[in-house]
C-alpha cells in the first residue's frame, strides 16, 4: 500500500459518532473485544515499525560488530563521524532539492491531467490510458528505458534536440543535470498514479456547480480557483503526504540509473543509507542515518499535522 | 619438525579416512556460485559439476547459483551470522580482505597436502596471484577471472585514413589517432569519438589500467593503504581528463558502463576499453571488422584483473575441505580451465589451459582470445583493500569530480587519499 | 461529469482550448513514451533499439531471448503470491483492527490509534536496516513471508476502514443483534459489504504498490524462489555485457503485462471504485 491519509472527513459520508458502541459490548466486554480485534494488526506494526524506528536509535549508539568483535557502545562517535561525512550532507541536500523539484510539480501536473480527461478534450479514453501507464510498469523497469532516453546523440531525448541543432549532451553524467533527470522521471511515475485520485475527487463535484457557474458567466479560471479547487482539498492533502513519503522512499531509479553518481550528484539519503548497511555492512553507521530520515519524517509529520489542524479548525 | 610432522600425519589420516569412507558415505560440498539462475552458465557449471562426481564419486557438490557477486558475497555474510554456510564459493577477487576481516575463510596453504597441491597452486599465472595473496598467505584460487582489452572499429580506421590492422600501442599513438578518429559536422557537434573509457558504476577498475600503464600501484599488498596521491596517479588521471575536456576526443562527463558497448555498435565511438566478458557480446552485435588488442603503454603496458576467485570457508569439516581442494584442482585443471575459457570468455587460470589441444584450436580460430592471454605478463592486481568498498568508493567519487570538472585531477586525489587514509588507519 | 475545466462558457475561447488540447496530447506523448519505446523495441532487432525506422521488420524472438534467459515464470509466481499473501493479510487485520477503532471504546484505544497512525509517514522501507536484522533473528530472509511480512498491518487500510465503519448507521447494528448475529457475524454480515468499494480501492493501491516494489524485496531475497518479478528483472539486466535494450523491453513488456491489460479493461470501474471509496 502506499501508505498515507486519507483526508478526515469527506462530504456526503454520515457524521463519525465517536464513542458510541453497542450496548452489549459496554462496559468490560469492550475492551476485551476491542484489544482481541486490534492485537494481530497492532504486533505486526510494533514488530516491524516501532521496534525498529526504537532499535535503530540504541544502535546508532553503538559500533557494528565485525568477525568475531562485538558491538561496543561507542556515545555519539556514529553522530560526529555523520556530521564530517561530507556524503551524507550532500545527500540531505540533493534529498531536500529532490523533493522541492519533484513534489509541487507531480501534484500540479496530477490535477492538469484530471482536469483535462474530465473534461470533453479529443480521444479523452486514449489519453487517460497515456496518463496512466507509468502507474502499470514497474519503475525499475522504466528505469532502464529512460535510461536510453537520456543516453547521450543516439538516446531519444537527444534525437529530439538534434532535429533544433543542439549537440549531444550526456544527461545523466553531467552533475548539473543529472539530478535534474531522475527528477522528471519520479514526476512522471507520480503525476499519473496522482491523477486517479484527483479524477476520482472531480468525477463527485456535482455537475449543477458548473451549470450555475455557466449561466453566472464566471470563468473557468475563477471557478477553478474558487469552487473546484477549494472542493479538491482533501485529495490535494492526500496527494502530498503520499509524494512527500515518495520523496524519501523512492530510490529504485537511483539504483538503475546513476548509483549515486557523478560524484555523488544523485546520492539521496534512503540509497546512502542502502549503500552503508548493503554495501559497505556498516549497520550502526547506516541506523544513524536512518535516525535523520526518521526525524525529518516525524518532523514533517507534525507540520502537517499542525496545518492540517488549523485548516480543519477554520472552516 | 616435529610439528609439522604430527600435522603431515594428521592430514594423511584426514585423507585417508576420506578415500576408506567414500565406500560409506559420502562428503558433501556446498558451493555457492555468483550467476543468476537460467542463463548459459548455469548449465556450463552444472555440467563441469556433473563431469566432477562422476570422477569423484565419494564427493557430492550442490550448487547453489546465489544472482550477482554483491548478492552471493550478501549470502555468504548472512550465513556466516548463523545459518547454512557454504562451504566453497566462488566471490570476487577484490572481497579477500573482507572475508579475512569476517574471519570466514581458511588459507588455501592449510588444505595443501602433497607436492602435486603446491605445484597446482603454483601453476596459476602470477598476475591473477596478485589479488589471492597477502600477509604470505594464498586465500583464493583464481576461476572466473577477466581483464580489460582494448576494442577497435576497422571501418572508422579506414575512413580516417588509418592502417585499420594496427591500433594504438602508446598514449601518444592513441591521443593522435583519436583526433583522427574524431568527426564533427558543419555545426560542430561530435558525430564519431575517438576513444572511450566509462566511468560510471567502478570507473576504478578502468582508471587502474591508466595507473598500472603509468608504472604506479594504488594500494600496498597488506591492503591497508593507498597512493591515491602519488603524482604518478594524478598524472594518470590528468590524461583521461584531457582527453574529453582538451583534447576533446573522448565524450565528457560519465560515461555509462552499460551504454559503452552499444556506443560502439552505434559508431559512436571507434576505440572502447571494456572487459574481455565482452568479447561474445561483441562479435554477436558489431556489424563492421572489429579488432582486439592490448592496451596502449606508456611507461609500460598494463592493465588490472577482475573477477572471482574460489575461497574456502571455515565453518566445515576437514573431510569437507579436503573435499574442497580436490573440487578446486579438478575445476582449474587445465582441460576444465581450458573448456570453461572457451565457453564463457573469461580468461583461462594458468598457462597449462592455454597449452591444451582444446585452446590452441580455439585461439587459431579466434585469435583476439589470446589477446587477454597475452597481456596478462603486464597485469596487476586489481584494487582492493580492507574495507574494500568505501576505500573504492572514495576513489571513484574523486575520479568523476575530476571528469566532470569539479575538482582538478590533484585536489581530486588529494581528498579521496584523506578519505582512504581516514577509513584504512584502524588496520594497521 | 462535466468537468469544469472543459466549460466551454469560459472566456478562452477556440484557440485557447485547440492549445489545451495540444499541450494535452503533448503530456500524453511523453507520459506514454516509455511504453510505447518498449513496445517497439521488443518487437524489434537488436540493431533497430536506436533507430525508430518505420520499415524496420517485426520479430518475436526478443520475448523468446528474454524467456529463456532468466526464469520469469517463477518471478512471476513469486510475485503473485507475495502481492495475494500482503493484500489477504491486510485486507484481514486491517478490517478487525478497523472494526476495534470504529465501535469500541477500549481503553488505550486514542493512544493505539495514534500508534498506527505513525506508519503513515514511517514506513517498513524506510526501516531496511533493523528490519533485516530482525528477519535474520527470525530466520526469514530470503522468504517471501520475509518480504511480506512488515507490510502485512497497514495503517493505511486500517484508517480507510475505520472512516467508512463510523459512517455505518447504528440501526443496522441494533437490527443485527436482535436476530442474534455473533459480532464476528456482524462485521461480515454488514460492516465488510458496505466497505466493498473501500476494499477494492485499497487493494488496487496495494496490489500496484507491492508488485512494483523493489527496495526491500533486493535486501532480503537471494534466490531464484523468492526473487519477485522487479528484483528479477534488475538481476536479468545488469550484466557485464551492458545493456541490450530489445530483451529488457521484452522482458518488461512480459512481466507487467498481466497488469497493464487488467488496468486497461477495468480502468472505468478502478475510478469509480476510488471515487465511492472516498479516497479522494
Amino acid at each position: 500500500m502506499s501508505g498515507a491519509a486519507a483526508p478526515a472527513t469527506t462530504p456526503g459520508s454520515a457524521p463519525p459518532r465517536a464513542g458510541r458502541v453497542p450496548a452489549r459490548t459496554r462496559g468490560g466486554t469492550a475492551h476485551i473485544y476491542g484489544w482481541l480485534l486490534l492485537l494481530p494488526a497492532a504486533v505486526l506494526l510494533g514488530a516491524f515499525t516501532h521496534f525498529p524506528a526504537v532499535a535503530t536509535f540504541v544502535e546508532s549508539f553503538y559500533s557494528t560488530a565485525k568477525g568475531g568483535r562485538p558491538a561496543r557502545a561507542v556515545g555519539l562517535d556514529n553522530y560526529r563521524t555523520m556530521l564530517e561525512d561530507p556524503i551524507f550532507w550532500k545527500s540531505l541536500e540533493n534529498n531536500a532539492l529532490y523533493a522541492l523539484g519533484t513534489i509541487p510539480a507531480s501534484i500540479a501536473l496530477a490535477l492538469l491531467m484530471a482536469l483535462w480527461v474530465n473534461g470533453k478534450i479529443r480521444g479523452r479514453g486514449l489519453l487517460r490510458l497515456a496518463y496512466f501507464t507509468p502507474t502499470v510498469l514497474p519503475m525499475i523497469a522504466v528505469a532502464n528505458i529512460w535510461l536510453f532516453f537520456y543516453t547521450p546523440d543516439y538516446g531519444l531525448v537527444d534525437q529530439i534536440t538534434k532535429l533544433f541543432g543542439a549537440g549531444a549532451h550526456n544527461w545523466l553524467g553531467t552533475r548539473g543535470t543529472a539530478l535534474v533527470c531522475l527528477m522528471f522521471v519520479t514526476i512522471w511515475k507520480e503525476a499519473g498514479f496522482f491523477m486517479i485520485f484527483y479524477l476520482a475527487a472531480l468525477q463527485q463535484i456535482p455537475p449543477v456547480l458548473a451549470e450555475a457557474a455557466a449561466i453566472e458567466g464566471s470563468g473557468r479560471w475563477y471557478f477553478f480557483r474558487r469552487v473546484t479547487f477549494p472542493l479538491l482539498m482533501p485529495t490535494t492533502l492526500f496527494v502530498l503526504v503520499n509524494a512527500i513519503i515518495n520523496a524519501f522512499r523512492m530510490v529504485d531509479h537511483v539504483v538503475v540509473m546513476t548509483r549515486g553518481g557523478p560524484d555523488n550528484a544523485t546520492m539521496l539519503l534512503l540509497f546512502y543509507i542502502y549503500e552503508v548497511a548493503f554495501k559497505f555492512w556498516d549497520t550502526a553507521y547506516g541506523a544513524t542515518l536512518t535516525m535523520v530520515l526518521l526525524l525529518i519524517l516525524a518532523g514533517l509529520a507534525l507540520g502537517q499535522f499542525l496545518y492540517f489542524d488549523r485548516r480543519v479548525h477554520y472552516r | 619438525m616435529n610439528l609439522s610432522l604430527k600435522r603431515m600425519l594428521g592430514l594423511a589420516m584426514i585423507a585417508g579416512g576420506l578415500s576408506a569412507g567414500a565406500a560409506q558415505a559420502q562428503t558433501t560440498l556446498q558451493f555457492y556460485f555468483p550467476v543468476a539462475v537460467g542463463g548459459p552458465i548455469t548449465k556450463i557449471v552444472d555440467g563441469m559439476v556433473a563431469d566432477f562426481e562422476k570422477a569423484h564419486p565419494a564427493i557430492k557438490v550442490k550448487s547453489i547459483y546465489a544472482g550477482s557477486y554483491s548478492d552471493t558475497l550478501t549470502k555468504v555474510l548472512t550465513a556466516i551470522k548463523g545459518g547454512d554456510v557454504p562451504q566453497v564459493s566462488v566471490i570476487l577477487s577484490t572481497d579477500m580482505y573482507t572475508l579475512i576481516d569476517e574471519d570466514a575463510i581458511v588459507p588455501i596453504e592449510s588444505l595443501l597436502k602433497t607436492d602435486d597441491d603446491k605445484k597446482w597452486l603454483a601453476g596459476f599465472y602470477p598476475g591473477f596471484m596478485e589479488n589471492s595473496r597477502t600477509g604470505g598467505k594464498t586465500w583464493g584460487v583464481p576461476f572466473q577471472r577477466s581483464t580489460i582489452v582494448m576494442y577497435w572499429n576497422k571501418d572508422a580506421f579506414k575512413e580516417a585514413g588509418l592502417d585499420p590492422e594496427k591500433p594504438p600501442q602508446t598514449w601518444a599513438e592513441l591521443v593522435s589517432m583519436g583526433q583522427k578518429l574524431t568527426k564533427r559536422d558543419d555545426k560542430g557537434n561530435v558525430t564519431q569519438w575517438g576513444i572511450q573509457i566509462p566511468s560510471s558504476g567502478f570507473p576504478y577498475w578502468l582508471f587502474q589500467a591508466l595507473t598500472t600503464q603509468n608504472d604506479v600501484r594504488l594500494m600496498n599488498e597488506a591492503g591497508t593503504k593507498t597512493n591515491y596521491d602519488d603524482p604518478k596517479v594524478v598524472e594518470a588521471l590528468q590524461f583521461w581528463v584531457d582527453l574529453s575536456r582538451k583534447l576533446k576526443i573522448h565524450p565528457p562527463g560519465i560515461v555509462d558502463w552499460g551504454t559503452t558497448p552499444k556506443d560502439f555498435f552505434e559508431r559512436k565511438v571507434a576505440i572502447m576499453w571494456t572487459t574481455t566478458g565482452n568479447l561474445t557480446n561483441v562479435r554477436a552485435n558489431a556489424k563492421f571488422p572489429f579488432g582486439v588488442a592490448m592496451m596502449p603503454a606508456n611507461k609500460r603496458r598494463g592493465s588490472p584483473t577482475g573477477g572471482g576467485n574460489f575461497y574456502v570457508f571455515k565453518k566445515s569439516t576437514p573431510e569437507q575441505q579436503a573435499a574442497s581442494l580436490v573440487f578446486m584442482k579438478w575445476m582449474t585443471s587445465p582441460e576444465q580451465a581450458a573448456k570453461w575459457g572457451i565457453a564463457t570468455g573469461y580468461v583461462a587460470v594458468s598457462p597449462a589451459a592455454f597449452e591444451t589441444e582444446a585452446m590452441k584450436a580455439y585461439v587459431k580460430d579466434f585469435p583476439p582470445a589470446a589477446v587477454a592471454r597475452d597481456q596478462l605478463q603486464y597485469a596487476w592486481a586489481e584494487l582492493s583493500t580492507h574495507e574494500n568498498q568505501r576505500v573504492t568508493k572514495a576513489l571513484n567519487d574523486g575520479l568523476q569530480a575530476a571528469l566532470t570538472g569539479a575538482k582538478t585531477p590533484a585536489a581530486a586525489m588529494k581528498d579521496a587519499q584523506a578519505e582512504a587514509e581516514r577509513i584504512l588507519k584502524p588496520y594497521r | 461529469m462535466s468537468g469544469a475545466a472543459a466549460n466551454p462558457l469560459g472566456g478562452s475561447g477556440r484557440l485557447g482550448l485547440l492549445l489545451e488540447s495540444a499541450g494535452a496530447w503533448l503530456l500524453g506523448l511523453i507520459w506514454a513514451a516509455p511504453l510505447l519505446y518498449a513496445i517497439w523495441t521488443a518487437f524489434h532487432g537488436a540493431e533497430f533499439a536506436a533507430r525508430l525506422q518505420l520499415a524496420a521488420p517485426l520479430t518475436l524472438e526478443n520475448f523468446v531471448k528474454a524467456w529463456d534467459a532468466a526464469p520469469f515464470a517463477r518471478y512471476f509466481l513469486n510475485s503473485f503470491i507475495l502481492v495475494t499473501s500482503i493484500l489477504a493479510a491486510q485486507l484481514v487485520l486491517s478490517t478487525l483492527a478497523a472494526f476495534a477503532f470504529a465501535r469500541f471504546a477500549f481503553v488505550g484505544r486514542d493512544v493505539m490509534f495514534a500508534l498506527v497512525l505513525v506508519q503513515l509517514m514511517i514506513m517498513p522501507d524506510i526501516l531496511i536496516v533493523e528490519n533485516y536484522r530482525t528477519m535474520r533473528a527470525l530466520a526469514l530472509p530470503d522468504t517471501i513471508l520475509g518480504i511480506g511480512l512488515p507490510y502485512m498491518a497497514s495503517a493505511f487500510g486500517i484508517f480507510l476502514l475505520r472512516q467508512t465503519f463510523k459512517g455505518v448507521p447504528r440501526e443496522l447494528d441494533e437490527a443485527a443483534r436482535v436476530e442474534g448475529c455473533t459480532l464476528l457475524g456482524l462485521l461480515w454480515k454488514v460492516y465488510v459489504p458496505l466497505a466493498k468499494p473501500v476494499y477494492i480501492a485499497f487493494g488496487l493501491v496495494s496490489v500496484s504498490f507491492h508488485w512494483n516494489n523493489f527496495l526491500w524485496p533486493l535486501i532480503i531475497t537471494n534466490s531464484v524462489t523468492t526473487r519477485p518479478v522487479t528484483v528479477g528483472l534488475s538481476v536479468f539486466a545488469s550484466t557485464d555485457q551492458g545493456i541490450d535494450w530489445s530483451i529488457i523491453t521484452a522482458a518488461t513488456l512480459m512481466t507487467s503485462g498481466p497488469l497493464l491489460i487488467a488496468f486497461l479493461l477495468f480502468q472505468r470501474q478502478f475510478v469509480q471504485s476510488f471515487m465511492r471509496a472516498g479516497i479522494r
